[in-house]
């Protein structure tokens, strides 16, 4: 899973059935110092994160997994929202 | 697999019911030479591998959720697979990345 901050959200009215009724909340991926990196991408969200939440997101196949009974079509899931981070680099 | 370390855990109480009850740890990929190898991710952990600990990680969600018994059909895209005590190079390969 990766660690990513929730910057903002997507309505599509037009859409794949299997998307209906889902939550599209833009993601920015940050490294566990919360610096940005990477591309932003568009989650669905399997947690109810709110705008600016530090979260942790699934992709590819277990994506859709994360919306399950509802058949998904998802390649990326908000699975998570974190409330804190232990970070120690030096070995 | 790849070879990582541990740098520290993550904490959430709002998350996935498959989720619960699993320790998240956040492990940094590494090239052979110990350097930074992408970002860290977070990932799923069985064996109570601990902080500095280089680690065997696995990016792929059947080894992941079974790993930690939660399969099928779980959110779940990395474990920690492994400790690991030593890692032996061919001479000529030492400090290559």
């Amino acid at each position: 899973m990766f660690l990513g901050r929730v910057i903002g959200r997507v309505w599509a009215t037009v859409k794949n059935q299997n998307l209906t009724g889902q939550r599209l909340l833009i993601v920015q991926p940050v490294t566990p110092e919360l610096k940005d990196t990477g591309k932003r991408i568009v989650c669905t969200d399997a947690t109810g994160a709110g705008a600016g939440e530090l979260i942790y997101w699934v992709r590819a196949r277990e994506a859709s997994y994360a919306l399950l009974p509802d058949e998904v079509v998802t390649d990326g899931t908000i699975v998570g929202i974190v409330d804190h981070l232990d970070v120690k680099r030096t070995p | 697999m790849q070879i990582g370390r541990v740098i520290g855990s993550v904490v959430a109480t709002r998350k996935h019911p498959s989720h619960e009850g699993l320790k998240l740890l956040l492990v940094q990929p590494l090239n052979l030479d110990g350097t930074d190898r992408g970002d860290a991710v977070v990932a799923v952990d069985a064996l109570d591998a601990g902080v500095g600990d280089r680690v065997l990680l696995t990016n792929e969600g059947f080894c992941a959720g079974s790993s930690v018994g939660r399969w099928p059909a779980t959110p779940i895209d990395a474990a920690v697979l492994g400790v690991i005590e030593e890692i032996e190079l061919l001479p000529d390969v030492r400090g290559q990345r």
